[in-house]
């Protein structure tokens, strides 16, 4: 399996994307912002066929559209409740403008124009270049020293806002940042496992770790460990099986996690009941 | 998805094209089968806004693509596929939100990680069929064109029996969803209505996803509603609003579609999102009315 050069490649690349899609996926449940993660990754498909449309290279395009639309997302929100009824009006109507240009690209070159789509839709991890899984693995890279550099002011910015600004910490500033970091995410990961596939990346692995410990920084390390074995499940599965799609393949794996995990802590917690009812009181003290 | 007729041209005389726009049964059809979902969107959407569960909406109406390309793999057709898909994600949407009491972090990574390991069926269905992805935009992004009698009555059906279950349990459900805890100390059964409401949600939301396509439900699902409550706080008004302003976007929509040579998507969306964005420019002036106002400058208030 190793020998094969295109195999090599996406695992470099896969395990530059499983991470980073950990690292932040973590930070995304923890904010509760996993549908502003899914309108990204949509925004990545219509940025990747604009830049094809106007004859650019699409990750141009990818990368310009989800950074924009994240920093867009950050600077109207408030975190207020109108949050996910601008975030689903706005995405609608950018999917809008990704057929627009899917209509116009398909017109304008002619022909073998499906596969872009279908390829920007649901990754193409196997037809990665020895260049192009370096340059995946080296922006994965830089997207995880930022996020590290980010880490402490905005894991308290996301617990406790208030007194994190109260402390000094610039939480609007440090939001912003992790937007953006979500956008760039969004878009290097649509290279591997799709568009519509890659929320699956970063919610499922996310929230497995929730589940399984309240720790911040064990947390962490489960979902980017959990986003790893889901992707190095998926590729040989993938590579095994060669009629199932290696995407499919990871996303189902980090799901069946998800599930693994929801189930094995579902079961512990109603088996102690004062604990949940401590949570209920806290919950409604804090509101 | 374009349109077919290059001699159609929209004139100044709103009668001539109106018959241009009935002209063929194709277009009659499709005009039918819009006036249906938009109301059924209107009011199940106008729901959804209330209670927040836009995200939850969209991974239902996402289910649409693997509920097609299963249909397509089994030989079933693909309304059965649609429904069963959609109503089954509902199902276990409600039933992990009611096992994780609504802490917003948690549902919503229930709710990504089921619409992505639903797409991910979805993608394994199409490549177990043939590997053959042509088709899969009218899939995604909807095509007016193809409607058939038989699919405008099936949607007539899904959209009276939405309809029921809104006019039954509409008031029960709008006090759930205004204040959660007074509604529950008074005996509403919370857990099963919201499931409830998930899963006529994600029927309704089925059915229109074979005419606007998986991605584009939104569309009429989120912004005709949220205009509504932007513009009217009284309930009765703000719904019929949302209906009404559903129907006039699908019918602009479609009448800028087959009046210019552009997806019906792209002209929904942007309608759509145009009038959101006009009635929440309105709305924060009313709100605040100084916005308006130029501000004294520095230099003027000294002299």
């Amino acid at each position: 399996m190793f020998a094969q050069e295109f195999m090599r490649n996406a695992l470099l690349a896969g395990t530059g994307v499983a991470l980073a899609c950990g690292l932040i996926g973590y930070f995304v449940v923890l904010r509760a912002q996993v549908f502003a993660g899914d309108a990204l990754t949509h925004v990545a498909f219509t940025g990747a066929i604009a830049a094809a449309a106007a004859g650019v290279d699409p990750r141009i395009g990818l990368f310009a559209a989800t950074i924009a639309v994240a920093l867009a997302i950050g600077a109207l929100g408030n975190r207020s409740n109108a949050d996910d009824v601008t975030i689903g009006i706005t995405f609608a109507w950018i999917l809008g403008l990704g057929v627009y240009f899917l209509a116009v690209f398909s017109s304008g070159a002619g022909g073998g124009n499906g596969l872009l789509g279908a390829r920007t839709l649901f990754g193409s991890i196997f037809g990665l270049g020895a260049a192009d899984a370096r340059l995946a693995a080296v922006i994965a890279a830089a997207i995880i020293l930022l996020l590290a550099a980010i880490a402490r002011p905005l894991l308290f910015a996301s617990v406790d806002a208030a007194t994190a600004a109260a402390r000094g910490v610039p939480v609007r500033a440090v939001g912003l940042i992790f937007l953006a970091l979500l956008g760039a995410t969004a878009a290097e990961a649509t290279q591997a496992v799709g568009a519509l596939l890659l929320l699956g990346l970063l919610a499922a692995p996310a929230g497995a770790a929730h589940r399984l410990t309240p720790n911040p920084y064990l947390g962490l390390a489960l979902a980017a460990g959990l986003a790893v074995l889901a992707t190095w499940a998926g590729l040989t599965i993938g590579y095994l099986v060669p009629k199932l799609p290696p995407s499919s393949a990871i996303i189902a794996v980090a799901s069946a996690i998800y599930l693994v995990a929801f189930i094995s802590t579902t079961n512990l917690r109603e088996l102690r009941p004062r604990l949940q009812l401590a949570h209920h009181r806290q919950d409604r003290e804090l509101d | 998805m374009l349109s077919p007729l290059p001699f159609a041209a929209l004139s100044i005389d709103p009668i001539s094209d109106l018959q241009q726009l009935t002209a063929f049964p194709f277009m009659v059809n499709a005009l039918e089968a819009g006036t249906i979902v938009a109301i059924m969107a209107g009011v199940a959407g106008w729901f959804m806004v209330l209670r927040r569960e836009t995200f939850a909406g969209h991974t239902l109406s996402v289910m649409a693509f693997p509920g097609a390309s299963g249909a397509l793999l089994v030989g079933l057709p693909a309304a059965a596929g649609y429904f069963l898909f959609s109503g089954g994600a509902a199902i276990v949407i409600g039933l992990a939100s009611a096992k994780t009491g609504r802490r917003r972090g948690e549902e919503s990574a229930v709710t990504g990680a089921v619409q992505a390991f639903g797409l991910a069926c979805g993608l394994v269905f199409l490549s177990l069929y043939g590997g053959v992805l042509a088709g899969y935009e009218n899939l995604l992004f909807g095509s007016f064109l193809g409607i058939t009698r038989g699919q405008v009555l099936l949607l007539a059906i899904v959209a009276v029996l939405t309809l029921a279950f809104f006019a039954l349990a509409g008031r029960p459900l709008l006090f759930a969803s205004v204040d959660e805890p007074v509604a529950r100390s008074s005996g509403v059964p919370i857990r099963r209505l919201s499931a409830a409401f998930l899963l006529v949600l994600g029927l309704a939301v089925a059915a229109t996803a074979q005419i606007t396509g998986v991605l584009l439900v939104f569309a009429l699902l989120v912004a005709p509603p949220a205009t509504a409550q932007l513009i009217t706080p009284r309930i009765g008004a703000s719904l019929a609003l949302s209906v009404i302003l559903g129907v006039a976007i699908t019918w602009v929509g479609l009448a800028l579609a087959y009046f210019y040579n552009h997806p019906v998507g792209f002209y929904i969306t942007t309608v759509a999102f145009t009038v959101y964005v006009l009635a929440r420019v309105a709305r924060a002036l009313i709100d605040h009315p100084t916005l308006l106002r130029r501000r004294p400058r520095l230099a003027e208030a000294r002299v």
